[in-house]
C-alpha cells in the first residue's frame, strides 16, 4: 500500500470511511500460513468450494471454477475439507 | 414564562423527553431510573410522541440499539442508573468513538457489592474516561433544563451526553419546577440533520472499520480534542437557553465565593445542602462559599483553577471514592488543576453520602469547621475524610 498517512486533522471524524464497499479494498490474502492449490483436471465443477468458501475467494466464470484469488484467501481449507472424497481437486500446501 | 408544575426529577426527565420528542429510544429499566422510561413509554402508548420505542432485554442491547439508531441518522435517547450503566459501559466506549450524539438521562446509584439501591457517584465516575460528556444537576429543574440542553450539545460537539440527577433524593423528591412550553423546547433545540447517516445511499459511509497501529491514535487525538472543543460549545448552549428562558447555567456555579476563605467544592443535591449552610455561616461572619460542578466532562480545569486560586482552604466533597488510596475522582483532579499555582490553596477531601447515607447540615458545617481548623493551626490532619461513617 502507499497511501499517504495523514494526520489527525485530516482524518474523517469516528474511524468513518466516506464511502461503502472499502473491504474489497483491504486484502486479507497476507493471513495466509496454508494456501489452497487447484487442481484443473481433478476438478468436477460441483461448486461446493464456491458454496463453502467464507471469503468469496473462488473465481468463477460461466459456473465453472476457474482458480482462487489469492488476494482474499486466507487459507482457512474449507474449500478442500468440502472438495468430495472421490476428486479431491484442492490441496493446502505450506506458505513460503 | 412556562407552567409552574408540582414533579419528581424522574418526572422532570420524563417530561424533558416528551418534548424532545426523539425519533428512538431503547431503553431498559432499572431503579431508581425506572419511572423515567416507564413514564416514557406512557407518553408512546398515548401518542403524546413520534418515538420507536424499544424494550429491549438489557442495558448493553438498550445502548446497542441506540448506537444502530443514531448511526442511522435518528435522534436518540435512553435513560439508566447504576449497575445499567455498567452494564453499558463497553458500549459507552463504542458511542463516543463513533461520536454520535446519543443523549442518556442517568439516575446516580451506588454499584454492587454491598447492594444497594440508594444514592451516590460511583457510577457515573466509573464512565468518567468513556469519552461522554457529563452534566450533573442539582435538583429537579436543573435536571429538566439540562437534559433539554444535552440534546443540543450533543449535536453540535458530536459527542454522547448524560445528564445526572441524585437517585431517589431527587429522582424521587417532588419539586416545584417551571415546564417551558412544548413549542418552545421544539424551537430550542430545533431539527437534528445529522452529519453522516448510514441509511442514506447517495452517500455511502462505512463505520466501525477496524483501526490499527497506523490510525488509531489519530482517531482517538480527535475524540480528546472534541471533548476540549465541547466545553464552548456547552457555553454557547447555555447562554442561548438563558436568553430564551431566563435561566442561566455555566460550566459550573459559584456560590458567594467572590471574596470566600473557606470553599467547598460538591456535584449533585449536596449543592443545595451546601448553600443552606453558606448562608448560616455568612450570617456569623465566616466568609464560606461553594463552588458547584455542573460540566465533570469536559473537566472545565482551568476556569476552576481561575476561581478556586485566591481561595487559602477549600474541601473536595465525592460522593464516590475511587479505592486507589487517594480519595475520590474530584478530589484528584481538582487538586491537580491547582497544582501550577505558586501559592496554592489547601485543598482535603471528604468521601460521603456512600449508597444514600443522609448528608445533613451539620455534616456540612463540620466540614467547614475543619477548614478554619486548618486556617487556625496551618496543620492539616486527614488529607482524606470520611464524612458521617461510623467509627
Amino acid at each position: 500500500m502507499s497511501l499517504k498517512t495523514k494526520g489527525w486533522r485530516e482524518l474523517p471524524i469516528g474511524g468513518l470511511i466516506l464511502e461503502g464497499g472499502t473491504s474489497e479494498m483491504y486484502k486479507t490474502g497476507g493471513w495466509r500460513s496454508l494456501k489452497p492449490i487447484w487442481s484443473e483436471e481433478k476438478c468436477t465443477h460441483c461448486l461446493t468450494c464456491w458454496i463453502y468458501c467464507p471469503d468469496s475467494a473462488i473465481l468463477l466464470s460461466d459456473e465453472k471454477v476457474q482458480g482462487i484469488n489469492y488476494d482474499y484467501c486466507k487459507g482457512c481449507g474449507i474449500c478442500a475439507k468440502e472438495c468430495p472424497t472421490k476428486v479431491k481437486a484442492i490441496e493446502m500446501v505450506e506458505e513460503r | 414564562m412556562g407552567k409552574i408544575s408540582a414533579k419528581t426529577g424522574n418526572e422532570a426527565m420524563a417530561e424533558a423527553m416528551r418534548q424532545i420528542n426523539p425519533d428512538v429510544v431503547a431503553a431498559y429499566p432499572i431503579t431508581p431510573a425506572t419511572e423515567i422510561v416507564q413514564i416514557f413509554a406512557g407518553f408512546k402508548s398515548d401518542g403524546l410522541v413520534d418515538t420507536e420505542f424499544i424494550a429491549t432485554e438489557s442495558e448493553h442491547s438498550a445502548l446497542s440499539a441506540c448506537i444502530g439508531s443514531a448511526a442511522s441518522g435518528a435522534r436518540t435517547m435512553t435513560a439508566t442508573a447504576s449497575q445499567g450503566l455498567v452494564l453499558m459501559q463497553e458500549m459507552l466506549y463504542i458511542a463516543s468513538g463513533l461520536r454520535l450524539p446519543i443523549v442518556i438521562a442517568e439516575v446516580n446509584r451506588a454499584l454492587s457489592s454491598p447492594i444497594n439501591i440508594h444514592c451516590d457517584h460511583s457510577d457515573t465516575m466509573g464512565a468518567r474516561d468513556s469519552g461522554w460528556i457529563q452534566i450533573y444537576s442539582e435538583n429537579a429543574q436543573e435536571a429538566y433544563d439540562n437534559l433539554i440542553q444535552a440534546v443540543r450539545i450533543a449535536e453540535s460537539a458530536l459527542l454522547p451526553v448524560m445528564v445526572t440527577i441524585d437517585g431517589f433524593i431527587i429522582s424521587h423528591g417532588m419539586e416545584r419546577i417551571e415546564i417551558i412550553p412544548d413549542e418552545e423546547v421544539k424551537g430550542f433545540i430545533g431539527e437534528y440533520r445529522p452529519r453522516y447517516t448510514l441509511l442514506d445511499e447517495e452517500r455511502s459511509i462505512t463505520m466501525g472499520a477496524i483501526d490499527f497501529t497506523d490510525y488509531f491514535f489519530e482517531h482517538k487525538r480527535q475524540q480528546i480534542e472534541a471533548m476540549k472543543e465541547a466545553k464552548e460549545k456547552i457555553i454557547e448552549v447555555s447562554k442561548e437557553f438563558n436568553s430564551r428562558f431566563k435561566r442561566d447555567y455555566g460550566l459550573f456555579e459559584c456560590y458567594r465565593l467572590e471574596d470566600a476563605r473557606y470553599a467547598l467544592v460538591v456535584l449533585g443535591s449536596t449543592g443545595g445542602t451546601v448553600k443552606v449552610v453558606v448562608d448560616e455561616l455568612r450570617e456569623d461572619g465566616v466568609k464560606a462559599g461553594l463552588l458547584k460542578v455542573r460540566v465533570f466532562r469536559p473537566f472545565p480545569w482551568q476556569e476552576i483553577k481561575d476561581t478556586l486560586a485566591y481561595i487559602p482552604f477549600i474541601a473536595v466533597m465525592d460522593r464516590s471514592d475511587g479505592l486507589s488510596s487517594l480519595g475520590g475522582p474530584v478530589f484528584q483532579e481538582i487538586r491537580s488543576a491547582l497544582y501550577d499555582i505558586d501559592s496554592r490553596p489547601k485543598v482535603i477531601n471528604y468521601i460521603y453520602g456512600l449508597g444514600g447515607r443522609d448528608t445533613k447540615l451539620h455534616h456540612i458545617k463540620q466540614v467547614f469547621q475543619d477548614l478554619q481548623g486548618i486556617d487556625r493551626t496551618g496543620r492539616i490532619d486527614g488529607l482524606i475524610n470520611y464524612l458521617g461513617v461510623r467509627e
